[in-house]
């Protein structure tokens, strides 16, 4: 089992999502020690590109923001560094492939494994693609995170077969961003899923109400929350780190078996 | 490597969401290529409707005023709409409709493609979405106006630098959110295959036209074809034909903007690395974290941080040459061509016009250059006023 693995062993993983330097790191940090604290199992940080074109209007502009104040990768490297010497659950780096590209595929995933990044989500590098990074991944230990989504269809078998870490479950069409609804029939997807693969699965996209997260869980071995996460770090300031604690505790309580 | 490569550019780097739509779209353009009733309409439709074959002119008084090769143009802006843009168009609105789509989404720079599209869905009973910078609806306010009268919706889009490129993410994420009755119709050489190789097929009508124009004219195959190069759509399309013919030179003509010393250009090919941007690997204009530039050109068209993964291609093998031309060498030309041979050339193609400036006085009469004039410049004339110090409204 990966390290990754650890997150789902206790039970449903409530896995929270925050954009690194947004409004600046320092704030990223003390919010991500506030979700550890309130019962986060696995952390998604997100590296900000320019052009973000997996996500809704909120995630955005929690890039814009995050390029604004003048974010640079080795500075997302240093933080993790420093996080890494109290926390202790898996983090993963959600950013998109350009990212990881220009940086130098090898320098990048190197620095994952010496910061103490566990896995990498990167919604631009589908299954045909992943041989772009996974030799490395291998190398380093550092798990490629494969998404399915509602029109995967055909293709969950053949991605659930060779995912690890965990299967990111695309709960709806779209980009990222909260919905009233999700009438997706994630029950069928994940009866495929797991008839393919024993590595725990999450669902993310659209939820973040504590019954909905109740709801996704059920179905699967965790929710994935984001977009109500940066909605309320931009609304309450310095005040966030608390609030957002708060906000994971609720979700976690929500999905606890 | 997965499939639609160009040497290493290429492939398709896109959300899982849109996997299946494009594998789809592959399989009915495989088909769909090779039946003889889908190329019956399309070339009912290139010839009737947007008036194919477009003129191969000789430009008399341009070739004695430069006093070098004899110069040729292409008159692609003499196409119904005004542009190139119709022959990607047509192509892939027969091919959606085929396909049982009953809705059209485009991104558009200058709004040519954008005309297109709309006018595409209007002949073929289809909605239509354009995904437009806000920048550009501004700069390009006509072609908003005529999209709209085509009953298209247009969508100014205002993230990032309310360009092309964000024109191009913000289409992305609607095909993303609606794909069982949509077609994306992807108006570059650009993006997640097929989507290169099929505009590009669409667009060698183009280079085919060329050769057996230029066969019958001179005898002769060129020496060179220029032409401008955002994406790089008119540009494949004017060398598909020659690619194999390693005596013609091909010439892509890049937006440098303010120049390829400043941080003002778009010339991708001039300052831009390898990356992973918008479905593709190629060559991108991007900072040393992997953040794409906020490139500028005054041409809308042109205004775009990468280029298309053949045309980088080409440049790998060095099949073809791609050069740098700023936006007072291009204003330039746009006022040559008008005073010079009476036509108005698109912002756009008058880069490669610009080049052929420098270019035909360096070679002999028994020379011959084409130059594709991919659009009419009628859109750009209160742009270009305003470039002079005029301040005309339209």
């Amino acid at each position: 089992m990966s390290n990754i693995g650890k997150a789902f062993a206790a039970g449903k993983a409530f896995i929270p999502f925050i954009t690194c330097g947004d409004p600046d790191l320092k704030t990223t940090e003390a919010t991500v020690r506030k979700m550890v604290e309130n019962g986060a199992d696995l952390i998604e940080l997100g590296i900000p590109f320019s052009d973000p074109t997996a996500e809704g209007p909120v995630i955005q502009g929690a890039n814009v923001r995050a390029l604004r104040g003048g974010v640079r990768t080795d500075h997302i490297f240093e933080m993790v560094r420093s996080l890494r010497k109290d926390v202790a659950i898996p983090m993963v780096f959600m950013t998109y492939a350009n990212v990881v590209f220009s940086y130098g595929a090898e320098k990048f995933i190197a620095a994952c494994h010496k910061s103490g990044i566990d896995g990498l989500i990167l919604p631009d590098i589908p299954f045909e693609e992943k041989d772009e990074f996974l030799p490395i991944c291998h190398r380093y230990g550092v798990d490629l995170i494969s998404m399915i989504a509602p029109t995967s269809e055909d293709r969950i078998s053949m991605i659930a077969k060779e995912a690890e870490g965990f299967l990111y479950i695309v709960s709806s069409l779209g980009v990222t961003g909260t919905r009233s609804d999700i009438t997706t029939d994630l029950e069928s997807i994940i009866k495929v899923v797991r008839e393919n693969t024993n590595i725990p699965c999450a669902v993310g996209f659209g939820i973040s109400t504590p019954e909905q997260a109740k709801k996704m869980a059920g179905l699967s071995d965790g929710a994935i929350v984001g977009s109500a996460i940066i909605k309320l770090l931009d609304a309450h300031g310095t005040d966030a780190p608390e609030r957002i604690g708060d906000y994971v505790k609720s979700m976690k309580n929500a999905i606890r078996e | 490597m997965s499939r639609g490569r160009f040497g290493i550019h290429g492939g398709q780097y896109i959300p899982e969401t849109l996997m299946n739509a494009v594998i789809e779209l592959e399989k009915a353009y495989n088909h769909y290529k090779e039946d003889p009733e889908f190329k019956r309409e399309l070339g009912k439709l290139f010839n009737e409707y947007a008036g194919r074959p477009s003129r191969l002119y000789y430009a008399d008084k341009m070739t004695r005023d430069l006093g070098g090769a004899k110069i040729y143009l292409k008159r692609e802006d003499l196409n119904h709409t005004g542009a190139h843009k119709i022959n990607n168009v047509l192509g892939q609105a027969l091919l959606a409709k085929k396909m049982g789509k009953t809705r059209l989404i485009a991104e558009t720079g200058a709004g040519q493609h954008g005309v297109a599209t709309a006018t595409a869905a209007a002949l073929m009973d289809m909605e239509c979405v354009v995904f437009m910078g806000e920048e550009d609806t501004i700069r390009q306010a006509l072609n908003v106006y005529r999209m709209r009268l085509l009953g298209a919706e247009v969508i100014p889009v205002r993230t990032g630098t309310a360009t092309l490129k964000d024109a191009v993410s913000e289409a992305m994420r609607e095909w993303t959110s609606r794909i069982r009755d949509t077609h994306y119709c992807l108006g570059s050489v650009m993006g997640p295959h097929p989507f290169p190789t099929i505009v590009r097929d669409f667009q060698a009508v183009i280079s085919r036209e060329i050769r057996e124009q230029i066969l019958e004219k001179e005898g002769r195959l060129p020496d060179a074809v220029l032409a401008c190069v955002g994406g790089g759509s008119n540009a494949i399309g004017s060398f598909y034909h020659f690619i194999k013919d390693e005596a013609v030179r091909l010439i892509g003509c890049e937006a440098a903007g303010r120049g390829v010393d400043t941080l003002e250009t778009a010339a991708t090919i001039a300052t831009g690395r390898l990356g992973i941007f918008h479905g593709m690997k190629s060559y991108f204009c991007q900072d040393s974290d992997g953040q794409i530039a906020p490139v500028y050109s005054i041409s809308a068209g042109l205004d775009y941080p990468g280029i298309g993964p053949e045309h980088a291609y080409l440049h790998d093998i060095g099949r073809a040459e791609y050069v740098p031309v700023t936006d007072e060498e291009a204003v330039r030309a746009f006022e040559y061509l008008a005073r010079t041979e009476g036509i108005i050339p698109a912002i756009e193609s008058a880069h490669a016009v610009a080049y052929a400036l420098k270019l035909a006085p360096n070679m002999n009469s028994d020379q011959v250059i084409v130059i594709t004039v991919s659009g009419r410049g009628d859109k750009d004339c209160a742009a270009i006023a305003r470039y002079r110090g005029e301040d005309i409204h339209e």
